[in-house]
């Protein structure tokens, strides 16, 4: 089985992501002061991104949320706003998903793993 | 100078969070979730779940208030101006839906230095209010500089 998902989040979606998740860190929010800490702007929150590469995940097995038993990712690159996140992955002989998520060549997450059963 | 582990394996009271079927919806409006399990009731029933269900990533959510609090203690002292999320893995048990009281309980599993960052790694069981366990985590945060 392969895993494929695109979206690109629009400009405020930071902020309903902030509102959803309860993570006001400002430099999920603010441009200035995450360029103030060295960030090229604000930069979509983490948890949000590997969201995204779980719901890959459950969309390619039917869409039934239990069949995502197990998801680990590691965090890369920093994702930004108005740039479509790639989730790609490949389905191994023993079942685990190898994924990663990508806006053009910036790998935002890698060595994801997932693990999907039936529902 | 090494990280200090004086926290390593300490354990903090649990945390509930009283699930809702709105805030249900905006999470999963916000990540881009569109199943139907996620927003009606009466399809959320229909499909086996006995109230509107809960994105496995809503983990995130009832998770927060246990998990920022560890995060916090001065005792662990993260230093949050040098902090990224390094890596997170979550494993999945009973399905969460509205009405759930979930009850986190956050541990330090390990504090180490590896070149010149310090990891501080969490461990979160959530429960619901049967005991079953519906999500355990594992959070890691890396302090660059340390």
């Amino acid at each position: 089985m392969d895993v494929e998902l695109k979206v690109t989040p629009d400009k405020y979606l930071p902020y309903r992501y902030a509102g959803a998740s309860g993570d006001f860190n400002p430099i999920h929010l603010d441009p200035e002061f995450a360029k103030q800490v060295g960030l090229p702007s604000n930069i979509l929150h983490g948890l949000y991104s590997m969201a995204q590469v779980a719901r890959a995940c459950t969309q390619a097995a039917g869409g039934d949320p239990r069949t995502l038993r197990r998801l680990s990712v590691q965090f890369r690159g920093m994702g930004l706003p108005e740039q479509e996140i790639v989730v790609t992955g490949t389905q191994n002989e023993q079942g685990v998903v190898a994924l990663e998520a990508a806006q053009g060549d910036n790998k935002i997450i890698k060595n994801a793993e997932a693990e999907l059963g039936t529902a | 100078m090494p990280v200090n582990d004086a926290a390593k394996g300490k354990t903090y009271p649990p945390v509930e969070y009283e699930v809702g079927k709105e805030k249900i919806k905006e999470y999963a409006w916000a990540v881009g979730e569109d199943n139907p399990v996620y927003f009606d009731r009466e399809q959320a029933q229909a499909a086996g779940f006995r109230d509107v269900v809960a994105p496995p990533m809503f983990a995130v959510v009832y998770s927060w208030g246990a998990m920022g609090a560890a995060a916090l203690d001065p005792e662990v002292g993260m230093n949050f101006a040098m902090l990224v999320h390094g890596g997170q893995e979550f494993a999945w048990g009973e399905p969460v839906c509205s009405g759930d009281t979930i009850s986190t309980e956050i541990s330090v599993k390990d504090i180490y230095e590896r070149g010149g960052m310090g990891f501080y790694v969490f461990e979160s069981v959530s429960r619901n209010q049967d005991g079953q366990e519906v999500v355990r985590g594992t959070w890691t945060n890396i302090v660059r500089g340390v």
